[in-house]
This record gives C-alpha cells, structure tokens and sequence, in this order.
C-alpha cells in the first residue's frame, strides 16, 4: 500500500478543487474534494450516502445546487457535460449496444472533430493498450465483463481527460474476474496523470485503486486519508465495520476509556478526553463461566446474538453491556456449544486494544 | 430464516380458500357458461365476416379484377400516398416523440392528450378541421394559397395530408414508449463523451429505438393505407389523382360489387402481411 498524505497540496492551480452541494428534497450532499493530477481518490461509502450523486455533479450530469468546482484552474459549474474534459466509466459501462468495441472507443474523439480515420487508430491504439486488439470488431454483448470493462475505461480515457470517474468500476464482475481486473485497473491508474475519482462501496476496492480514500455518510464526508491510515484508525461504525474492527467512542483518562453506553474499556495507551477504541474481533477470547484464571483486564458479560461463518471462523455477534464482534474457530465454538442466547463472558487484553483521540 | 418464513407464506397462501377455489375453477369445472357462450359470439362476431368475404370472392374472375386499369390505378395511389404520409410521420413524428419522453416542460400532459386526439377523432371529423386549417380560406391556407400558391384540399398531396394527420398519433405513441423504455443513461454517457444533446440522439438513442420507429412506421402505414373518412372530406374522390384504395372499394360497391370484393381482399391481404411483420413485437406473450 503507498502511504501518501492525508490531505493534498493546498490551492494547488493543476488538479481538481471542488465543494459539491446538491439539495435534492430531503437528502443534501455537501462534499468537498481536493485532488492532485496523478492522485487517486476513492469515494467510499454506504449504498445511498451520495456517492454516485457527488459522481454525477463532477460529470455534469446532475446541478450543483452550491459550493464550486474548478478543474486545473478552470471553472466547471455550468459548463455542460459535453464540454468538460470529464472521461466517465460507467457501473455497468454503458457501452453503446449497436457500436463495435473500436467504434464505442472512437466515439469520443469522433465527437471532438476527430476524422474517422484518426479517431479508430487512436481507438485502436487504446484497445491494444487494453490487451484487447483481438475484440475490436466484437459487439459488447459479445464481450465479457471484463473485456467490456476495459473498452469502457478505453473509451473515457480516448477523450484524454483531465478528471477521469468510476463509478463502481468493479461491481458488474464476478469474483474471479474481479481480481484480475482489479490488478489491471490498478496499473491504468497509476499511469493516468490527471485526476482519478472513483466511487465505490468495496472497501477492498478502495484500498488497492485509491491512494487516498474520502469516506462519505449521509451526505457528509466523515473521514478521510490514506488506506492505512483509515483502517487503523476508524472514525465511524460503518468504516470499522468495512475494515473489521469493534469501534467504540468514551471518555478516555489515563489507560481507561469509559464509554458513553457505561461499560470501561482498559487499554495501553494514556489519553484524556474523548476517545475513540478499536479492536479486532479475533483479539476477544469467549468462555461460559466467569474466568477466573485470565490475565485479561477487559471482562465483560454478554449474550450471544447470533452466529455466522465468516471466511474459516466463526463470527458471534454478542449483546449485552457490550455489543461485540468476536471470532473464534469452529472447534471453539463447537466446544462452548454457542447458540443465540447463550450467556458468555467476553474477555480482552488490553494490549490488544488500539485507543486514539477522538 | 428469512427464506424459510417466505416459503411458509407461500404455501400459506396456496393453501388459503379463495386462491384455492379459483384454481379450482379453471381446472376441475371448466369455463362457466355465461362466460362462454358471449366469448365464443365475440370471435364468431370478428372472424364471420373476414370467413364471408374470402367464400363470396369471385376467385375465377379475381385474376382479371386484380390487374385492370382503375384497381392498379388505386392501388398504386394508395401505396405512394400511404408511404409517403409514413416518411411525412416519421421525420416529424419522431423529433415529437422525443420530446414528449426527454424533455420535462411545462403542459407536457395536454400535448401528449393533443397528440393522441387524431387516435379518437372521427376521421371524417379530421377531415372537416384539416379543411378549416389548410383549405383554400383555411386559417393557413389562405397563406399557403396566396404566398407559395400552393393548394392542397382535392390534390394527392393532401391525400398524404389527411393520411398522416390520422396516422402520425399511432407513431408517436409507439416511438414515445420505446424511448421511455430506452435507457437514458447511454445519452449520458454520450454526452460524458462530448456528444451534443442531437449527436447523442442521431448517433446512440436513433439507432437503439430503430426497432421501435419501424413498428410504429408500420402501424402508421397501415393505417394510412385503409384511411377512408379524412381523406374523402380533404381531398375528395378523383380516380387516379385522390382515389384511394378504401375510397375505391366504397365506389365500386355500389357499381360493381366483385370489383368492391377483390379490392377488400387485396386490403385484407396487406393487413395479414403487416400483422405478421408485426408479430414477434406484439403476439409474443409478456
């Protein structure tokens, strides 16, 4: 993972600079972005937080209702969608049904003033880049996922963009393909040397194609900052969710944190003031009675919600005084004969906890 | 959890009264009586007469019909009129239909109502209107008189007139469903790409909706072909210049009733064809 700055170079003249306002009824984006040419940003968040929205507003396709957005220098606002150096894939690419693949990649340059001779050499030329020259004359419905996702990303890039968007470039693929692909979009990135946004709900995705991630709830950016940063440190439930941690917000003086919800959570780092702790489920150690022998410094006594497999372990959701993730392995969980509503005690070390200000 | 309590539904439902009894109906006591009886008098009430026309064809004289003078004479008006007032529906018809799917403005439902009225007008009626527009003192044919001397009331050209006035509803409506059922997005995607809002719709949303345009220039055109009442009140019953087929079979009833015969089986037979051009777009089930 490449560690880059938490925030990019302030008033930089090149790249994009942009508060997107969108009011549509109840639901308000208000999101500002900043990113330099050859940086990639992920937008990343929950199903109906904005994203594609924010997405929409960069391209032109849905009005800004505030805020601004400038492009290397150059205000966008009201420029139409057609006029704005904006290359765009698709989700689920869009590629025009009745072209050839050479043709969709032609489009674009065709509808800058290339001639046709021009515009499908360089639409060759880029479906080559795309390890596609054997599929130039194929219809996209003759195209796999992943050979369709890459005439898409070779027909916006044709346009030579200076903002390039993509809006869940990875969700049309099956697993397989999406990995392949994924590793491939990541090289395409890196070699693009305008700005690169993309959207997403896949956390995986995010952290492989963006070198730094926009984290966007309800509208609202709610954290942001490089891949590693965010995982180690979540802000909100749903980020420590993506990345699988338990997240907790309280109080913190000297090596407690008490959280709001009451329960104390004991950790190695000295704070004071709000707090925010973090633990891997697989740090917590479940038992039936109440331990007596543990050196652990956290013991708290809970009730099991429900069960789930989860990759080669098993996942409890635990309620109680504390709501808690815990993994433990099959045989564990066959060995404390766990079912929902089973009474368990949850036990962790303290040097397993991670706290941080708030 | 979730799956096994909708399955639970589901069979509760099968198992529930009414759902049962109605399938019941269907399968064990048949089609009840009051039900049948009017059915089977509904599709002996449309196909009798189609049956009565092909018994009462003088098949050993239809040759010689076909092929004199005043039936090629109608029937080659008919199929340059109907054509042309098809060619006349679709370059107007189309850019109409397209407003009314992608453009939100202001009493987009009344025009939508205007242009669907021709669909219940009585032609005859649209006759009379067309007259009052674009005949000689009509509103704009006193203009279209004096400044272009250009007349169209009693002339082939306002057989085309008449025919498309009647049949360009039938494509709009078609052309504006298949546009509503075309996917906007790739017009956005066009337009990420630098098309302009006309490149988009000439070089994506026209060549997606060609199914859609050449169903509707279809049913247009049959109903252009088979236009009686607007036509004879337009452009009146000249042989040669504004005898239509329709108009010809009417006339020829009256005179020589097998000519009237063969003429509705020529008719008969272009209505066959286009339901069968039409088939896989409307017979087709769901």
């Amino acid at each position: 993972m490449i560690e880059t700055f938490d925030a990019p170079a302030d008033a930089a003249p090149d790249g994009l600079d942009a508060r997107l306002v969108v009011d549509r009824g109840t639901f308000r984006l208000d999101v500002a972005l900043a990113v330099a040419p050859g940086e990639v940003v992920a937008l990343l968040g929950p199903n109906g937080a904005g994203k594609t929205t924010a997405l929409r507003a960069l391209a032109g396709l849905a009005p800004l209702t505030g805020g601004h957005l400038r492009l290397d220098g150059a205000e966008l606002d009201r420029t139409p969608p057609e006029s704005r150096p904006v290359g765009v894939v698709f989700q689920d690419y869009l590629l025009f049904p009745h072209l050839t693949a050479l043709d969709n990649v032609a489009f674009g340059p065709r509808c800058q003033g290339t001639s046709k001779a021009e515009a499908r050499a360089r639409a060759a030329e880029w479906l080559d880049r795309m390890g596609l020259a054997d599929h130039t004359g194929a219809k996209p419905r003759r195209l796999s996922g992943g050979q369709a996702q890459r005439v898409a990303l070779a027909r916006a890039l044709a346009i030579r963009p200076r903002l390039l968007l993509l809006d869940e470039p990875l969700a049309a693929l099956d697993a397989r393909t999406r990995l392949e692909i994924r590793a491939q979009l990541r090289r395409h990135l890196a070699e693009f040397e305008a700005v690169a946004v993309l959207v997403t709900h896949d956390p995986l995705d995010a952290m492989v194609l963006a070198d730094r991630l926009v984290v966007v709830e309800h509208g609202q950016v709610v954290q942001e900052g490089s891949p590693s940063g965010i995982a180690r440190h979540p802000r909100t439930d749903y980020i420590a969710q993506l990345v699988g941690l338990n997240l907790y917000r309280g109080e913190a003086d000297g090596h407690t944190v008490r959280l709001d919800s009451g329960p104390a959570i004991t950790t190695t780092e000295v704070l004071s003031g709000p707090a925010f702790v973090a633990f891997p489920p697989s740090a917590v150690t479940l038992h039936r009675g109440r331990p007596t022998g543990s050196s652990a410094r956290n013991v708290w006594r809970c009730e099991v919600a429900g069960l789930e497999t989860h990759g080669d372990q098993i996942r409890a959701d635990l309620t109680g005084e504390l709501p808690i993730a815990a993994d433990l392995s099959a045989a564990a969980a066959a060995e404390l004969d766990l079912h929902p509503g089973t009474e368990v005690w949850a036990t962790l070390k303290a040097t397993q906890t991670h706290a941080y200000p708030a | 959890m979730s799956l096994t309590d909708g399955a639970g539904a589901a069979a509760g439902t099968l198992r529930g009264g009414p759902r049962r009894r109605r399938v019941r109906m269907s399968g064990d006591r048949g089609v009840p009586l009051p039900l049948l009886v009017p059915a089977l008098i509904g599709l002996a009430f449309l196909v009798v007469p189609l049956i009565a026309l092909l018994v009462r064809t003088p098949w050993r004289s239809l040759p010689e019909q076909l092929t004199s003078a005043e039936v090629w004479q109608a029937l080659e008006l008919s199929l340059i009129c109907a054509t042309a007032a098809t060619a006349v529906s679709v370059v107007i018809g189309v850019p109409l239909a397209w407003l009314l799917a992608r453009i939100d403005f202001p009493g987009r439902g009344l025009v939508r109502a205007l242009v669907t009225l021709p669909l219940v007008l009585p032609p005859v009626v649209g006759g009379v209107a067309l007259l009052m527009a674009l005949g000689r003192n009509g509103i704009v044919g006193t203009y279209l008189d004096s400044w272009f001397g250009v007349t169209l009331p009693f002339t082939t050209a306002g057989v085309v007139v008449a025919e498309a006035f009647v049949a360009m509803p039938f494509l709009v409506i078609s052309v504006e469903g298949t546009l509503r059922a075309a996917d906007p997005r790739y017009e956005e995607a066009a337009a990420t790409l630098g098309a302009s809002r006309f490149t988009a719709f000439r070089r994506v949303t026209l060549p997606l909706i060609a199914p859609g345009i050449a169903a509707g220039a279809v049913l247009a055109w049959a109903r252009a072909l088979g236009e009686f009442g607007a036509t004879i009140t337009f452009a009146g019953n000249f042989p040669g210049r504004t005898q239509t087929m329709p108009l010809a079979v009417y006339l020829a009833l009256q005179s020589d009733p097998e000519a009237a015969i063969a003429l509705s089986l020529v008719l008969l037979a272009v209505s066959i064809a286009v339901l069968a051009g039409l088939r896989d777009r409307w017979m087709t089930p769901g």
